[in-house]
């Protein structure tokens, strides 16, 4: 109901209309429009309360990060081995170093693994085995990492010890679902003009798939590929469970060995409870973090460029 | 022949299944064998004394699982409201990404910050409810240090609503403007046309989104560890220390008592398998196969 300004006029019967209301006050809302006007906004306030709160705790988190572990960033921290008797002597190279080769080996494993995946659903799956493999890649994403690590533990590791290759196997499978699907995703972007085009020139089906589907498609598989990959450097468990029984706080690279990784050394760090390694957990968070944020912005940045690229 | 390699690896993934399946299950079988079903609710965890059960674990997991869950829920709906019809263009492109960071952090960097920022800020919250809710036996008396089933509750919390929001958010953004427009043409506030027209249209996939919140939440190990301060017996307040499944398999799993101590570690894993496979499931049949993508990238 929408009335002219508040009808508090006098309650005369004897009056002309014109008297009784107003046509010039101001339309605002009165009554049962004013409620659900109030109800309404009472919404939006805590919508917007909510997304501010959200940012909130996420710059808070940052901000805690960034200033605990900036104190302790320097040069030597990033390049000096692993000190366990003073953690503030000491730096986390063996453990920046063992991520980089631990999620190297996973991505070598998962992305070719995943591409593949993602080209059978896109080109060559008939529908029950398509449905098969979809499922299959949701029920994988869906397994809790601890999961994934006790079985690679009961395969790998409990007959022939720790390594870091197990924990990349783990991680390889966390990262499979994520790069299958969305190349599968960008698979289907593909103009299917492109591939009929192909066919016409009668170019057999895999030259198709790899000369022309694949070569437009690489942006949107690269991304995936990053994305998966930070997020398999953040993860601890596989490396709590396959990869602890690290020998000596030197760099080391084999994978056959068990290796440090920088989330493991946060763990273990944040476990010791003492105030040194819990300012090297702090460092070694901010460079964690300062690593998968920039993939995250990294591959965000990618992505919008190769859609406004493909005009999608 | 690029027709087989693909058609293998598309073999593999089913196969990695039922890897795990099978893994987990031969590993808890000494267990399973000795405690049945009756695993799942005896609350004793000896290892020492060869004796095991996951009540207490059961509880914590449930308490923490869906206490994330009622707070998340809510709160990524309404991010989702916000990202998807509130928002100005230039805001929604600076805050959806920023939210969806939230998910990016790593779990251990969550729980190093539960541990040292947000233990000691719940430590003085915690009495607060306690005097104001002590009636209820959640909100019991609690524990000084601010590590706390409740802690592990909020963490997960703040790990759940990203995804929810940005599930929703898709969601949202795929109802029909006509849809929308018409109601507002009615006259509906743009309360009413979200309550009357957008959540009842994406009602199954919003509770997909939830179920695949919850299920993170259920599985999550090493952010719990942190900041959940370890069991011993099954507490009915919440501000008491507790442990979870996961969580008690990374605390556990370097110091093994027996090889009995071991299975029974699996056969949390294999509970934690069967409850992920469950909500998994559930998840997509209840939602179809909505937002089923998205979920990937914000993991």
């Amino acid at each position: 109901m929408i009335g002219p300004g508040d009808q508090t006029a006098p309650d005369t019967d004897d009056r002309p209309l014109g008297a009784l209301y107003d046509p010039t006050a101001p339309l605002t809302a009165s009554g049962n429009l004013r409620r659900r006007a109030a109800i309404s906004r009472v919404f939006e306030t805590g919508a917007i309360g909510s997304a501010l709160l959200a940012v909130g705790v996420f710059c808070v988190i940052v901000e805690a990060v960034v200033a605990r572990g900036g104190s302790v960033l320097s040069f030597g921290f990033l390049t000096k081995d692993l000190n366990q008797v003073d953690p503030a002597m000491g730096g986390i190279a063996p453990a920046i170093v063992g991520t980089a080769v631990i999620v190297a080996v996973a991505t070598a494993i998962a992305m070719p693994l995943g591409v593949l995946v993602a080209i059978f659903l896109a080109e060559f799956a008939g529908r029950r085995s398509a449905r098969a493999v979809r499922m299959a890649l949701d029920l994988m994403n869906g397994l809790p990492t601890v999961v994934v690590a006790i079985m690679v533990f009961g395969l790998l590791v409990d007959h022939h010890g720790d390594s870091a290759f197990a924990a990349s196997l783990a991680l390889a499978i966390i990262m499979l679902p994520l790069i299958a699907r969305s190349s599968h995703q960008v698979l289907m972007l593909v103009p299917s003009t492109l591939r009929e085009a192909a066919d016409a020139l009668g170019v057999s089906r895999w030259r198709g798939v790899v000369g022309v589907v694949l070569p437009s498609a690489l942006g949107g598989i690269v991304t995936a590929t990053i994305l998966a990959a930070a997020r398999a450097a953040g993860e601890t468990v596989p490396l709590i469970l396959l990869t602890s029984l690290v020998i000596g706080g030197n760099v080391q690279v084999n994978p056959a060995h068990a290796l440090n990784g920088m989330p493991l050394t946060i763990f273990n760090d944040l476990e010791s409870g003492v105030p040194a390694g819990i300012a090297q957990a702090w460092g070694t968070a901010l460079v964690l973090m300062a690593i998968i944020l920039a993939a995250n912005i990294g591959a965000r940045v990618f992505l919008a460029r190769n859609r406004r690229r493909l005009g999608l | 022949m690029l027709y087989g390699l693909c058609a293998v690896a598309g073999m593999i993934t089913v196969v990695i299944i039922a890897a795990v399946a099978y893994q987990v299950i031969s590993g808890a079988s000494p267990a399973i064998s000795r405690f049945g079903l009756g695993f799942l609710w005896h609350t004793t965890w000896e290892p020492n004394l060869y004796r095991f059960g996951a009540g207490e674990m059961l509880f914590a997991t449930l308490v923490t699982s869906f206490m994330a869950l009622l707070l998340a829920t809510p709160l990524g709906i309404a991010i989702g409201l916000f990202l998807s019809m509130l928002a100005p263009r230039g805001v929604r492109t600076v805050i959806g990404p920023l939210v969806e960071m939230l998910a990016a952090i790593p779990s251990v960097i969550l729980g190093l910050w539960g541990v040292i920022v947000l233990a000691p800020l719940v430590q003085r919250v915690e009495p607060a409810l306690n005097s104001a809710l002590g009636f209820i036996p959640l909100f019991g008396s609690p524990q000084t240090t601010g590590l706390s089933v409740f802690t592990a509750g909020l963490i997960l919390t703040i790990m759940v609503v990203p995804i929810v929001a940005s599930l929703s958010r898709d969601l949202f953004l795929a109802v029909p403007r006509e849809l929308q427009e018409g109601a507002a043409a009615l006259g509906a506030t743009r309360w009413e046309v979200i309550r009357g027209v957008v959540l009842p249209t994406t009602s199954s996939g919003v509770v997909a989104a939830a179920l695949l919140g919850l299920g993170r939440a259920l599985g999550e190990a090493v952010a719990v560890a942190s900041v959940i301060g370890g069991g011993g017996t099954i507490q009915a307040s919440m501000f008491q220390p507790g442990t979870t499944f996961a969580a008690r398999i990374i605390d556990e799993f370097g110091s093994l008592d027996n090889k009995l101590h071991l299975a029974a570690l699996f056969y949390c894993a294999l509970i934690l398998l069967v409850i992920g496979v469950l909500t998994n499931l559930a998840a997509q049949f209840i939602g179809g196969r909505l937002g089923g993508d998205q979920a990937m990238l914000v993991r």
